[in-house]
């Protein structure tokens, strides 16, 4: 029978990868005599050895068993846990991640980051390279075919050694797949019936063997009783056999012992073959079966998506049936709202079971934390604690994979621009070490994630000196601070410090800030000179459904995510003002904002061309804020987002549609998409009136 | 039909001998731990315990000397998984009342060839 190993695959490396995250978080927090920590992050390394020892991962093997041999000295409190060792440790798990990585992806490592590793354990070891064992296993191995020889066995188990749960018929059946078995039970030590003790075993056996297995393969079979039994295995010359057999025979037993001998025979027949049937005949039916029964399932990111789907039609009909009841008979009405009212309960707890299927713990994202910040503080030598509240907070899965990178790059900034040394803090009257809080929670239909630093806060002379450098503002611009705080935001920003190897990679912030708004999130910056920075990411909980303003252009509906809502206004005469192009601009107290009228950018018929007295929805994307003219604000509603691409194709200004209550299909609308397309087509009327003024 | 208890933390292994006691026509039941074993152990009987050493909660030798006490586990053959091929680990087990072990990493045949000296 041959069982496919590669179907075990993904959970090994599924659990191995969670083991590397417990032995990491548990390192962290090491204290010196921790036995609860020390044990448990032994036995994930343990796990992960037996595992890709079963599973043919050879090196990561290796590799783990060293690491384990490190912390089963720490363990056993052979070797006290220094800070070196600590930091080797973490490195190891660094290296059997790189190896389960690369044994997930079928891919190459770093092999020089691996052998660096294991000489360095080898060193803390102090053991002899492990290249002269597989040299020393190599050389073991054995290639001729060695001849059948004749081993005389005497077998006398202890009284209670079926106590044990070993049973001497299955023994000798291991012995007969090693070659040719004659035994003979020896019955002399039996007690009288009265006498014997039915847990007890009473026989003994002299066992003759024809085997090319050595002497090694039989101590093998009895390797689990030898210490409850007195065993002795002599090998025999061919000619001496039947003597051997004739000096241990004593004639009064002879006659049991065949008798003995011929049922042991039947019933290892019979028992061999049972064996045969039984695993052919159910092989099949037990593949079919073994999926079945498992205690737990994992559930695949597209089944749930799926379920996503129904649940969004679900909601759809719901809509559906609340609009048929407001047009029923009246007399009907109180029952079928009763109705309605069960149906809107139901969705609802559906909606929300099912979204929980999808919501992981923000300590997902935020475990990778501790280990970073402990980097970094080694790396720049800036004390620093780390303080992680709102763990529990939980986030669509989707959510959190994509959030991941933009918080470690907003956290790396915190240690490497945020927290000064020491000296500095210290001499400023600040404690010693500087303090990065994560935290997380929920606020109305969104997640906030806050990354703070009690550090030296933004020097905000020196980001607008910057920014006029590079060419991003006027030298002579007057910027409010969130205006100059944003200005960090902006592409090629960054400076030639922050491309260094804490703040990595070269990605600039404005690559964190696409990545949130491409999840439908922003972010903002506060920051108190001397005080610290607080950067604030504001997320939807989910990317299958969104709270949206409905409002009407002409005859169509259009749904403007509600996260980009600033305020709604009717536009009034005094703060209406004109400028070339073709764009007007609304005073909104300090700020000109630009008013996009969307029967304009969409080419559709309106209500209104007028900007007085018009209705302008405030939306705000990349720090611009625009005035959206609609002809009326409608419902505000949860729409379940379908993709427009997947279904049509992709549309300037347009991120996605939904389905109404009433059946109708409604657009959602794509406000940087649509800030762009505005700003572009003002500069295209600009630059025509100004080729016309040319002309003319 | 023969019903084997199986105990280990590793979901991935635990699986794996699941799934291949199965194929070959064994009854299983899976616990994650020495706790989860021997509770399961309790509400039924079986015929063999499979059960890995080092585990959360409760570790192997100790779920091997709490069925030892019990009056329908006193002759069930007890096999312990172990990576440690030391005699010490074995001694352990066998104080502890186990039959046998097995070392890993085993494969599925190899399984089989061993659960053959201690199920009928």
């Amino acid at each position: 029978m041959s069982v496919d190993l590669s179907q075990f695959i993904p959970t090994f490396l599924e659990e191995s990868f969670e083991g590397l995250e417990l032995m990491e978080s548990s390192l962290l927090k090491l204290d010196a005599g921790d036995d609860d920590s020390i044990n448990s992050i032994f036995r994930a390394a343990h796990s992960i050895k037996g595992g890709a020892g079963t599973f043919g991962f050879d090196n990561i093997t290796e590799f783990t068993h060293l690491v384990e041999t490190l912390l089963d000295e720490i363990r056993d409190g052979r070797r006290d846990i220094t800070a070196k060792d600590k930091e080797l440790l973490l490195v190891s798990v660094d290296c059997m991640r790189l190896l389960i990585e690369a044994a997930r992806d079928d891919a190459d490592y770093d092999e020089d980051k691996i052998t660096q590793t294991t000489q360095l354990l080898e060193q803390t070891l102090d053991i002899k390279s492990t290249s002269s064992n597989v040299e020393k296993r190599l050389g073991n191995s054995n290639t001729g075919k060695p001849k059948d020889k004749i081993w005389h066995i005497t077998f006398i188990p202890e009284h209670h050694l079926i106590q044990t749960g070993n049973d001497p018929l299955l023994l000798f059946n291991a012995l007969a797949d090693l070659g040719n078995l004659t035994l003979k039970a020896k019955t002399d030590l039996l007690p009288a019936i009265t006498e014997m003790d039915a847990t007890e075993l009473y026989i003994s056996w002299e066992l003759t063997l024809t085997s090319d297995a050595s002497e090694e393969d039989i101590r093998e079979v009895f390797e689990w009783v030898e210490d409850e039994c007195k065993l002795e295995i002599i090998e025999v010359e061919p000619t001496s056999v039947s003597n051997a057999i004739e000096t241990h025979d004593s004639s009064d037993t002879r006659i049991a012992v065949a008798t003995e001998l011929s049922n042991v025979a039947t019933a290892l027949a019979t028992d061999k073959s049972a064996i045969g049937i039984q695993s052919s005949e159910k092989t099949d039916k037990n593949k079919a079966k073994s999926k079945q029964d498992l205690g737990s399932i994992r559930v695949g990111v597209d089944k749930v998506d799926s379920l996503i789907n129904l649940m969004g039609e679900l909601v759809i009909t719901q809509s559906m049936l609340s609009e048929l009841g407001n047009d029923f008979d009246i007399s009907k009405l109180e029952k079928l709202k009763s109705g309605l009212d069960q149906l809107l309960q139901n969705t609802k707890e559906l909606q929300e079971s099912v979204m929980k299927i999808r919501m992981l713990p923000i300590s997902f994202a935020f475990n990778r934390f501790p280990r970073l910040v402990h980097d970094l503080s080694l790396k720049t030598g800036k004390e620093i604690n780390l303080v992680i509240r709102g763990e529990q907070t939980e986030l669509d899965k989707t959510v959190m994979e994509q959030i991941g990178d933009p918080l470690v790059h907003l956290v790396r900034n915190a240690v490497d621009h945020g927290i000064e040394s020491s000296d500095i803090r210290l001499a400023n009257g600040k404690p010693k070490s500087g303090t990065i809080t994560l935290d997380a929670y929920h606020q109305g239909g969104n997640i906030v994630i806050e990354i703070g630093d009690d550090g030296a806060g933004i020097n905000r002379e020196a980001v607008l000196r910057k920014a006029i450098e590079k060419g991003l503002v006027d030298s002579g611009a007057t910027l409010t601070d969130s205006q100059v705080f944003d200005l960090l935001f902006e592409p090629g920003f960054s400076t030639a410090k922050e491309i260094s190897d804490i703040s990595g990679r070269g990605v600039g912030m404005d690559v964190v800030k696409r990545n949130i708004q491409s999840l439908g999130g922003r972010i903002q910056v506060e920051s108190e000179p001397g005080k610290g920075s607080k950067f604030k990411v504001n997320l939807p909980l989910t990317l299958a459904i969104l709270d949206g303003q409905l409002v009407r252009v002409g005859t169509e509906v259009y749904i403007i995510p509600l996260i980009t809502i600033v305020e709604s206004l009717q536009a009034k005469e005094e703060f209406i003002n004109k400028v070339s192009g073709d764009m007007t601009l609304y005073r909104l107290r300090d700020d000109n904002v630009p008013v996009i009228p969307i029967y304009q950018l969409f080419n559709l018929p309106a209500d209104t061309k007028e900007v007085n007295n018009s209705l302008l929805v405030v939306v705000e994307a990349d720090g611009q804020k625009v005035g959206l003219m609609v002809d009326d604000l409608l419902a505000q509603q949860q729409v379940v987002i379908k993709s427009l691409k997947d279904n049509y194709q992709q549309v300037e200004g347009i991120s996605g549609a939904t389905i109404l209550g009433d059946g109708s299909v409604a657009m959602i609308l794509d406000v940087p998409g649509m800030i762009e397309m505005a700003m572009k087509r003002a500069q295209e009327k600009q630059s025509e009136h100004t080729l016309e003024g040319a002309l003319v | 039909m023969t019903k084997i208890l199986v105990v280990d933390d590793s979901n991935s292994i635990r699986d794996m001998v699941s799934f291949t006691l199965k194929s070959a026509g064994f009854e299983t039941i899976e616990a994650k731990d020495g706790v989860e074993g021997l509770s399961k152990a309790k509400a039924a009987n079986y015929d063999l315990v499979i059960s890995d050493i080092n585990m959360p909660n409760m570790d192997g030798i100790t779920l091997c000397s709490e069925l030892r006490k019990l009056p329908s586990f006193k002759f069930t053959p007890i096999l312990m998984l172990t990576t440690e091929s030391s005699s010490e680990m074995k001694m352990r087990g066998k104080a502890a009342g186990a039959t046998g072990w097995l070392v890993k990493p085993f494969n599925p045949e190899k399984l089989l060839e061993t659960i053959k000296r201690v199920v009928r």
